[in-house]
């Protein structure tokens, strides 16, 4: 016969093991459809309720920095637009630049408006694919249609210029490529954009203002929207900050950082844009921010359109190229943030190293601070909303 | 005596006819699900299977799935998830015996006294299989899915039963021929005075039927479409014509109890054409329940717990209270 304490003690006993529920290790990924490639996530969850986050990286992991030791600038220029696919154009300019500014290149000016109406087409490419992916991932798939047939649009008019929807390699040290199916080179004819493209482009823009209003008005008023994306994912400032988020996340916090309007890579100066900022530093503030980014870009689009001037696409560069010594970090800014390249040069025909920062790696950083305590749901709405490739991830 | 007088006769006919609706209504919501998605989103949809408007898209669909090979996990719970879409699909049939598609006795399987409450209680009977899918799939994906289920049946089967309560408060019957005469003796439909208790019926009946915005325990894009995710072939086919066959029978309960049922009210046209006005009638509430999938995301396990016991339960007892104290003074 157990005595009145054992009893009481038994008894809580029975109430503990039924009220600590064991913790569940789950694995998202690396095969899921909400990763964005191959992103794994071992969370543990208890319930519903995440306790820890960590993410497992490197299975995209293709080398890049190391391969490009054993090749030519211009080899480079094909595997680096390889990093964040989604904007492979933007990809190739710092780069670039990094290496003519090395060399004392003075590039036409032609030339560099045509690199900015592609990275802002880049872009807008990018940032539609945003447009789509997020709400899919809460569960709305009409605006993933609707984002992708607009992107579409957009990849369209860059294959027309490039030959490459996803990969352009439009890019050469010293300018960029004559256009795609023009002509045999060894002519020295001065071969330009495809006919009509700058028109084409210009009427496109204006329905890019128009299919952004329609995603505006397809989920920002919704209020389910609004209870899954608002108040989600919170970061402020100084935590992202801190964490070396950059790009439209960090834009988000309410931090008016834009390298577009810090660094000279390309003639932004000549263009007035704004720089989107939101306060919330939500999910729902980095769709807006990306949004809004989607409107500026077309803006500036049209303006280049406009003040496009003539005169060569390239500079007049040797046969074979050759980066005098030194070192140069360029920065720029890239549809997912601050992409820059620091590029150490021996004289020789390749680079001797190449450090890629990418923007996605840092912004991918902060995931177990922000999905702590997350709900599961959230942990997909949140990892959704920072926008980030594994390509760019993994290098 | 006729063939028709005899009992067993008549209740084999209306099985074989329940039996061959389930598919059809199936295969045309499936249908119409395909295309109006397509249209909403700016594509085509199916266009070349059957040779045109790609009419045989889904009967492809559906030889494909008897193709497919049967994988049942080497750690699942045999017999349990065997038996899941088994159950799913039983309880979507079981709520066609009660569906009055015409008046009088012939058009409907079994004119039950207690017919709602029998086709709520059956409702229920598939939540139940979609646990079971969750808990033998041995995929914790799954069992998350599962487990949602259970959590979303607390949520909404309270504001599914009180909503009802005010339309039989009014018709003094549980039964659905009941229900549709009394519409039809009031001459106006049950919508007009429990509009609330409509709103309530319909939102519970999308979550009961996990439709977005309440598709958690699928929720493709976290839990890889959660208890369904071990499901391949002719039992996932089962999942699949349960769902659609639940769009069906709970827009058709829904039409019975608020919209006038097969009797078409405000116009006279001749009784033999009572299935075609309920279908017209289910025509629309399924319409609504696709262009909610298509244009809204879905919401979170705890949102829909704290709006289904902060908002919907609250505002369905009052629809009690202010439907019982009109029909006492009035």
């Amino acid at each position: 016969m157990l005595d009145t304490q054992a009893m009481a003690h038994l008894s809580d006993v029975a109430v503990s093991i039924e009220l600590e529920t064991a913790d569940m290790t789950l694995n998202i990924g690396p095969q899921h459809p909400s990763t964005h490639g191959v992103l794994r996530l071992t969370a543990t969850v208890d319930g519903e309720r995440v306790r820890d986050v960590k993410p497992v990286i490197g299975y995209m992991h293709r080398g890049y920095e190391k391969i490009v030791e054993a090749r030519s600038y211009p080899q480079v220029i094909t595997l680096i637009n390889r990093i964040d696919w989604v904007s492979g154009f933007a990809n190739e300019v710092p780069f670039v630049v990094a290496a003519e500014k090395l060399m004392e290149l003075e590039v036409p000016e032609r030339a560099q408006y045509i690199r900015l109406i592609l990275t802002e087409m880049a872009r807008m490419a990018s940032h539609l694919a945003f447009m789509g992916s997020f709400p899919l991932e809460l569960g709305a798939a009409t605006p993933l249609m609707f984002a992708f047939r607009d992107r579409e649009r957009v990849l369209d008019l860059i294959e027309s210029v490039t030959g490459g929807r996803f990969h352009p390699n439009f890019n050469r040290i010293g300018g960029v490529k004559p256009a795609a199916g023009s002509g045999s080179a060894t002519r020295k004819q001065v071969q330009d954009l495809p006919k009509g493209f700058l028109a084409e482009t210009r009427a496109a823009m204006d329905e890019v203002f128009t299919s952004c209003d329609q995603l505006e008005t397809l989920l920002a008023g919704n209020e389910l929207f609004q209870a899954r994306a608002k108040g989600v994912g919170v970061l402020s400032p100084e935590m992202a900050m801190a964490y070396g988020v950059t790009g439209p996340n960090l834009r988000a916090t309410g931090v008016p950082f834009d390298l577009r309007k810090v660094e000279d890579y390309l003639p932004y100066g000549d263009f007035d844009f704004d720089v989107i900022t939101a306060d919330g530093g939500d999910s729902y503030s980095r769709w807006w921010v990306r949004l809004q980014e989607i409107r500026e870009s077309a803006k500036i689009v049209q303006q280049a359109i406009d003040g496009i001037p003539s005169g060569p696409l390239q500079a007049k560069v040797p046969k074979i190229i050759k980066v005098p010594k030194g070192e140069l970090y360029v920065r720029a800014e890239n549809p997912k943030g601050e992409m820059g390249y620091y590029l150490v040069s021996e004289g020789s025909g390749g680079p001797y190293r190449l450090k890629i920062r990418s923007a996605s790696f840092s912004n991918l950083s902060m995931l177990p601070y922000i999905l702590e305590g997350a709900l599961l749901p959230d942990i997909i709405a949140i990892m959704g909303s920072l926008d980030f490739v594994l390509g760019d991830v993994d290098r | 005596m006729s063939l028709l007088d005899s009992f067993w006769f008549v209740l084999v006919l209306k099985m074989v006819s329940i039996a061959t609706l389930v598919p059809v209504a199936g295969l045309l919501i499936g249908y119409a699900e395909l295309k109006i998605s397509a249209h909403m989103q700016h594509r085509v949809g199916p266009y070349f299977a059957g040779g045109r408007w790609g009419w045989a898209q889904l009967i492809a669909d559906g030889v494909k799935f008897f193709q497919k090979e049967d994988i049942i996990p080497a750690d699942a719970d045999r017999p349990v998830f065997k038996w899941a879409p088994a159950l799913v699909l039983l309880s979507a049939v079981g709520l066609f015996v009660v569906i009055p598609f015409g008046e009088g006795d012939v058009l409907v399987v079994r004119d039950l006294d207690i017919g709602i409450f029998y086709a709520l209680a059956i409702s229920s009977i598939g939540t139940i299989g979609i646990l079971m899918a969750g808990w033998s799939s041995a995929n914790k994906y799954s069992l998350m899915g599962g487990l949602r289920a259970a959590g979303q049946l607390i949520a909404y089967e309270l504001p599914l039963v009180l909503s009802v309560i005010g339309v039989v408060i009014l018709a003094e019957t549980m039964s659905l021929n009941g229900i549709v005469e009394a519409q039809a003796s009031w001459g106006i439909p049950f919508i007009v005075p429990q509009l609330i208790g409509f709103v309530v019926f319909y939102i519970a009946a999308l979550a009961e039927m996990s439709r977005i915005p309440f598709d958690m325990p699928i929720a493709e894009s976290e839990l890889v479409t959660g208890f369904l995710t071990e499901y391949s072939g002719f039992r996932f086919l089962f999942f699949f014509l349960a769902e659609f066959a639940n769009m069906f029978t709970f827009s058709a309960i829904a039409a019975t109890l608020f919209l006038g049922g097969y009797d078409p009210i405000f116009f006279d046209v001749p009784v033999a054409l009572g299935p075609l006005v309920l279908a017209s009638k289910i025509a629309i509430l399924v319409f609504l329940m696709i262009w909610f999938r298509w244009t809204w995301p879905r919401i979170r396990e705890d949102q829909l717990q704290s709006f289904a016991w902060k908002w919907l339960i609250p505002v369905s007892l009052a629809n009690i209270a202010i439907t019982a104290v009109f029909k006492v003074v009035f």
